[in-house]
């Protein structure tokens, strides 16, 4: 008796099933798809990193299988097991622009997010008046800055820098990262700042603290999730530089960038040492991607809902 | 100085003495007053009327930050309360007056004259000469139109970012894998990319990309061969790199919609097809167009791929006006010439994103009253 069925699904529900079913498949078929469209250029790079020259000739893809992994590209960097012990001009030199593009990356970010958030909570709490400017002026004339193409300023700056002996050094270089990305933390952090009621301040003030003494102890630490999401945001910009740093800079702060991009051209192409080059430029950034994925999209999502 | 329209209102008694008002005052004019001598004595300096040399500008730099300081200093002795909340926004303001206000002021004055860095002339006005030249070259029209048709990829772009924030915001396992795995472009830095995708997968020989295409039934597969297809190329890599960043605002936007509104429409009979167009899509406006708009704005910096890529080849065809001028003053030197190039693009871009913004103004306002 336990094997008769009694209730039945109606053909009509069959059918619904079957169409939910090929949705599904066509749903997860794009998101497989963009995914190995988004992640096969890294893995590509990786893998050739660890590739001979008729491994990349022949186009083997999957190590182990089609070929087997060697140091190759990591030995030309100094970077693999066998040379890490030893001297090597090249690892020193991409020690030296993967130093540079860190502390140009982390002052200017560092730099950027405290004006910018002092600008975004001054702007989101007090009605300002410059001459004929008010707040809506005040934040266009930030924003602003936003739109001004890097070219516009590339040469100014060229002449400037060299006559205030800035060329070439990392200040010079952090001063203009800063400023390229103030406007994007003055536009995050006003989205934070609003959203934090005003009644907190009053309730500090109150208990006898100054605006600042309220600004810093009580709205910076609710705020942190905001300013950690400008801040990585602007590091992953900053790190990825490659225009001023090339124009600006020549030997001594020649940042990760400029020391990839100059390597393309010169005397064919070392397929091997330019995947392991690459790959150590993108890894820093690829590992903040995957840790603080949350605060990137919630940077990024900021100016979107309001 | 009123405090009306202030979100957060402070009263307090400032008791501002004459001698503070004095010490606000020497702070104030003191500072401004450094500032002109050390700039006074670099031009006199320079002129060869003062009797010690310097090697460089920094005087006046540090001029600068004394006065910048001093100021900042003097808001607070002056005005008290007042001065505090100005505090907030004048280190900002100071920066930026000096980081874009003097180059730009000085671009202006580079941009009318001949300096090539190879000649030995040094630097010469020249009138408009450099806006004839501009207008009778066809490399820099060409580069405009290019960055026309860049601009427009954007819709492509938009589309794709908006179906991929919708397959992500349905219900889907494994969400949070799927939206790291798709925000990695975004990651990468352009030098990088353009040297993984652009050099080494599109490589005619045995990049995999090529092979793909092989495969796919195109016998000779040159990614950056025609015009056309050369701008293609450069057009996807640089879609590829960017779509995360479209597709992150849309997805907060679409998880920011009540799911109320949709459901509401369900039970009117509307089918998915008439819900999105007719509930999501129109929902979604202000913050597609925000996201359009910041993309246009990275896309007119456009340079880094096509420098490292195609340096503007074959025949300028993949040429954005970032890049042309960067070839300008890298290969050939020629800094008047290129500055002026690049004030103009400045000026068409400032013209351009203003009349953008008034038709959005104009075409959503009567229909969707904020």
């Amino acid at each position: 008796m336990s094997n008769t069925q009694i209730f039945h699904d109606s053909e009509s529900d069959l059918a619904h099933k079957a169409g939910w079913l090929t949705k599904r498949v066509v749903i997860y078929g794009i998101l497989i798809l963009w995914t190995v469209i988004c992640l096969f250029p890294i893995y590509w790079t990786l893998t050739t990193s660890f590739k001979l020259a008729p491994d990349v000739m022949k186009g083997n893809m999957i190590p182990w299988v089609d070929y087997t992994p060697q140091w190759r590209g990591w030995k030309s960097l100094g970077l693999s097991p066998d040379t890490i012990g030893m001297e090597s001009t090249v690892r020193e030199e991409f020690l030296k622009r993967f130093w540079n593009s860190t502390v140009s990356a982390l002052c200017s970010s560092a730099l950027a997010v405290i004006l910018g958030s002092m600008v975004a909570y001054g702007l989101s709490r007090f009605s300002y008046r410059f001459g004929f400017m008010r707040n809506p002026d005040v934040s266009f004339f930030f924003l602003i800055q936003l739109i001004l193409p890097p070219v516009g300023l590339a040469r100014p700056f060229l002449v400037l820098y060299k006559e205030l002996a800035l060329l070439d050094t990392r200040i010079g270089l952090i001063l203009l990262y800063t400023l390229t990305v103030l406007p994007i933390v003055i536009w995050i952090m006003r989205d934070q700042f609003q959203a934090i009621p005003v009644e907190l301040e009053e309730a500090a003030l109150v208990d006898g603290l100054s605006v600042w003494g309220a600004f810093l102890t009580i709205i910076v630490p609710i705020a942190l999730p905001g300013l950690v999401a400008a801040f990585i945001l602007s590091l992953v910009l900053t790190w990825n530089e490659y225009f001023f740093a090339a124009l600006l800079t020549s030997t001594d702060a020649k940042t990760l960038p400029v020391m990839v991009a100059s390597q393309t051209g010169s005397q064919g192409i070392n397929w091997w040492s330019m995947a392991a080059l690459s790959w150590a430029a993108i890894l820093p950034l690829i590992v903040i991607g995957i840790v603080l994925e949350r605060y990137i999209i919630k940077g990024m999502a900021s100016g979107a809902v309001k | 100085m009123s405090s009306d329209g202030d979100l957060l209102h402070v009263v307090t008694l400032d008791n501002i003495t004459a001698s503070r008002v004095r010490f606000g005052n020497l702070l104030k004019w003191g500072g401004l007053a450094f500032m002109i001598a050390c700039f006074a004595v670099l031009g006199l300096s320079e002129a060869g009327a003062f009797p010690l040399e310097f090697e460089t500008w920094r005087l006046g730099l540090f001029g600068y930050l004394v006065w910048a300081t001093c100021l900042c200093m003097a808001q607070v002795v002056l005005r008290g309360e007042q001065g505090k909340r100005t505090l907030f926004i004048l280190p900002g303001v100071l920066f930026v007056v000096a980081m874009v206000v003097f180059p730009l002021l000085f671009s202006l004055g580079i941009a009318f004259s001949d300096w090539n860095l190879a000649s030995p002339d040094g630097r010469q006005f020249n009138g408009l000469d450099n806006v004839r030249q501009m207008w009778g070259d066809p490399f820099y029209w060409n580069a405009l139109k290019n960055m026309v048709y860049y601009t427009l990829a954007i819709i492509v772009e938009y589309a794709i970012a908006f179906g991929l924030a919708l397959i992500l915001a349905s219900e889907i396992r494994a969400r949070k894998f799927f939206r790291v795995a798709f925000l990695m472009p975004l990651m990468l830095s352009p030098v990088a990319v353009s040297w993984m995708i652009g050099k080494s997968m599109l490589e005619v020989r045995f990049g995999p990309l090529a092979r793909l295409a092989r495969s796919l039934g195109w016998d000779s597969p040159s990614f950056f061969g025609s015009p056309e297809i050369a701008r293609l190329t450069i057009m996807i890599m640089d879609a590829w790199t960017f779509i995360p960043f479209m597709m992150i605002m849309i997805l907060a936007g679409l998880q920011a919609i009540p799911k109320e509104v949709q459901e509401a429409a369900k039970v009117d009979g509307a089918g998915p097809w008439r819900n999105f167009w007719e509930v999501t899509f129109p929902l979604m406006l202000p913050v597609s167009i925000t996201a359009i708009l910041i993309r246009i704005i990275f896309k007119l910096k456009l340079a880094d791929i096509i420098i490292n890529v195609t340096s503007g080849g074959p025949g300028g065809a993949t040429d954005s006006v970032t890049s042309f001028i960067f070839r300008e003053y890298r290969d050939r030197s020629n800094v008047g010439y290129g500055t002026l190039l690049a004030i103009v693009y400045l000026i068409l871009i400032v013209v351009a994103i203003t009349i953008f913004m008034k038709l959005v103004d104009r075409w959503m306002n009567p229909r969707y009253l904020k």
